[in-house]
């Protein structure tokens, strides 16, 4: 059976955030990529068949509009605890989608004993021991989104012959991200640093070829958090809920309800 | 009428095809390319020119800055201006000029160009931008506030120049504990500012707002003539009438002792492939929030190759019809430029005379004819014109300074 989704505006304040959310289960929240995401995915309806999915858009991406106060990757985290808050949601699980993953962390500090579960995707957020995140100010829009994807069939599959309006909203998403993580790009310094004190377990998982975060960030994740295990998938790069939805949703589910 | 000499003091030793081979001419094309060797050599020919220039009587001479490109070697428009405020007596040293969202200590700025007046003996004319695109990320400045850092630290940077220290700066971009330099200009209340464009609205309105003069870079007759139409219409919404005195425009102009090499020469405004003419990347020269919002959807069209630049690549031949380009001897460039003078009425004339590979000596012979023949004869045309320019009109150096501001005329009731 399809899963039905609600749409909705939520105010924090003066922030403005769209959420979707669908299924019945224990709450998830999932949190999207720097390129935004498209309203419906396989990952989310995969989700949702088991869990409560809670989607928003981050407030200057896509349909959320921008707040122009926002300075920082931290502050969305701030928010995100405060929509959680706001719709009387306690001890969800977190599962951060690459640039998502960073502020599912972020949160996950914050608060160390409030969340379920911690499932980062190929995270940003933490400079690599080894290599650097890819640097989308020099790359195409195009350019960028292809090179999370393994396969370009995956891709072609995703995103077809992508739109002008797709290209406008990876336009806004990027000048958000910039806004929000332009330096240093895509990590915190002080992060690592903090990751020691969440209780929650947490779940590492990694595109084998993953060209915008290198795994050696997804290995520091998983030495920093006190209860990780790392996981990687085949065939999948950067954009593993998109590459392959079902192998993840298997992991995240799995572990969302494990003991 | 003020005339002044410009050359982008172009990196021309380096491999041309090296840079249609990488299909891009900033920020990534490697500065392997750059020989310092010939860099050297350069920069003491440009230098000779400047000075050159002075001698056969140019009134001004126009300096800017660049990053990560071939086109132009300048790396701080500030040292050319520092060593030229020393090595000249008579020439206004027009800096069009310091990108201001690239500093990140605007009162160190405000302090270089204190000095730079005050060794000129108040020559500086202190032009402000934004930068390219490829700057701020040359520079790891981020773009997405490009607009705010440029307001901020011009706002700062007159307040040093302005008012006694020591004071406190707490802004969104800059915070200062102490602003407080022993350096202050010479010319009061501070150094003409003038602000160089190319097409974004915002700056033109933004200039009209300081009544700063606006300095059209090297467009099209019918584009200079919009530009004046907005700025006209924020003056008069203000209370001033704006005029020549607030317009300029830079000239691509090659002159020479006969056509056959002045055709030539000017062919090479083609060989830099970068700023206004083409290799350049487009996610590089306007990297998201950079441009306007309003043209985000034209520009990711042409970011993907779907729409072609908004800036267009007109041929050599297109540029010569449109006017950007006028090449000639005196006598045959200075009808062209006279077009312009009564279709657009600039009072600021900056003569683009060499670029590319142009020799020393052709370059010479452009200055020597630039200086001895047409700025005089564009001087005498501007007074016949009525084109009186910021410092024979005694414009006031910003809107705060102005004692002749209408009232708003009242809508009726």
């Amino acid at each position: 059976m399809a899963t039905e989704w609600s749409d909705r505006e939520v105010a924090l304040g003066e922030v403005r955030i769209r959420l979707a959310r669908g299924g019945a289960g224990r709450p998830v929240l999932v949190l999207h990529h720097d390129i935004g995401t498209l309203p419906r995915l396989p990952f989310y309806d995969a989700l949702a068949r088991h869990c409560d999915v809670l989607v928003p858009n981050h407030p200057g991406f896509g349909r959320s509009p921008r707040a122009e106060w926002l300075r920082s990757v931290r502050d969305v985290a701030v928010l995100y605890q405060w929509l959680l808050c706001e719709l009387g949601i306690e001890r969800p699980a977190l599962v951060g989608l690459g640039f998502g993953g960073w502020i599912a962390a972020e949160m996950a500090t914050m608060a160390p004993t409030a969340f379920h579960r911690l499932i980062l995707v190929g995270a940003m957020g933490v400079k690599p021991p080894e290599g650097e995140i890819l640097d989308q100010a020099i790359l195409s829009y195009i350019d960028y989104v292809r090179a999370g994807f393994h396969d370009p069939a995956a891709f072609a599959r995703v995103y077809g012959d992508v739109s002008t309006d797709q290209l406008v909203e990876w336009d806004i998403c990027r000048e958000m991200t910039f806004r929000i993580a332009w330096k240093p790009y895509m990590y915190s310094q002080t992060l690592p640093h903090l990751l020691g004190g969440v209780t929650a377990s947490a779940l590492v998982v990694w595109g084998e070829d993953d060209r915008i975060v290198p795994r050696s960030a997804g290995e520091l994740y998983a030495a920093r958090l006190r209860r990780a295990r790392f996981e990687s998938v085949a065939a999948a790069g950067h954009y593993v809920d998109m590459e392959q939805p079902d192998a993840l949703a298997r992991l995240v589910t799995a572990f969302i309800e494990g003991n | 009428m003020f005339t002044m000499y410009f050359t982008e003091q172009p990196m021309s030793a380096y491999p041309a095809e090296e840079g249609l081979k990488f299909g891009a001419t900033a920020l990534m094309f490697s500065n392997r390319h750059f020989d310092p060797v010939a860099g050297s050599r350069l920069y003491n020919e440009y230098l000779e020119q400047y000075l050159y220039a002075e001698e056969m009587g140019v009134e001004g001479i126009m300096l800017n800055e660049h990053h990560n490109a071939p086109f132009c070697m300048q790396a701080k428009c500030n040292i050319f201006a520092a060593i030229l405020a020393g090595a000249t007596k008579k020439v206004k040293i027009v800096l069009l000029g310091n990108p201001l969202p690239l500093a990140d200590n605007p009162v160190r700025l405000a302090e270089e160009l204190a000095m730079i007046d005050m060794i000129s003996k108040g020559r500086l004319v202190s032009g402000f931008v934004r930068g390219g695109g490829q700057e701020q990320l040359a520079t790891g400045v981020n773009p997405a506030y490009n607009r705010e850092r440029f307001e901020e630290a011009h706002d700062l940077i007159v307040k040093a120049w302005t008012v006694p220290g020591p004071f406190r700066w707490e802004g969104t971009h800059y915070q200062h504990r102490v602003v407080n330099p022993w350096a202050v200009p010479l010319q009061k209340p501070y150094p003409r500012v003038w602000i160089p464009g190319v097409l974004s609205k915002e700056t033109i309105i933004w200039a009209a707002r300081q009544r700063y003069p606006y300095i059209a870079l090297n467009t099209s007759i019918e584009a200079t003539k919009t530009i004046w139409q907005i700025y006209d219409q924020v003056a008069a919404e203000i209370g001033y009438q704006a005029g020549p005195e607030y317009r300029g425009y830079l000239h691509q102009v090659h002159v020479s002792d006969n056509e056959e090499k002045a055709e030539r020469n000017a062919r090479q405004f083609m060989w830099m492939q970068g700023e206004f003419t083409g290799l350049a990347h487009p996610v590089w020269s306007s990297p998201s929030g950079y441009f306007s919002p309003e043209h985000r959807r034209q520009f990711v069209e042409f970011a993907v190759g779907r729409a072609v630049s908004p800036r267009g690549r007109p041929s050599f031949e297109q540029q010569v019809r449109d006017g950007r380009i006028v090449f000639g001897t005196p006598k045959t460039v200075l009808p062209k430029l006279r077009r312009v003078l009564e279709e657009t009425r600039p009072s600021i004339y900056g003569f683009w005379g060499n670029d590319g590979t142009v020799s020393p000596e052709d370059a010479r012979t452009c200055i020597r004819l630039l200086a001895q023949e047409v700025m005089p004869a564009m001087r005498e045309m501007g007074k016949e014109l009525g084109l009186t320019d910021p410092f024979e009109a005694n414009t006031p150096v910003h809107l705060n300074y102005s004692t002749d501001l209408q009232a708003r005329p009242q809508a009726a009731e």
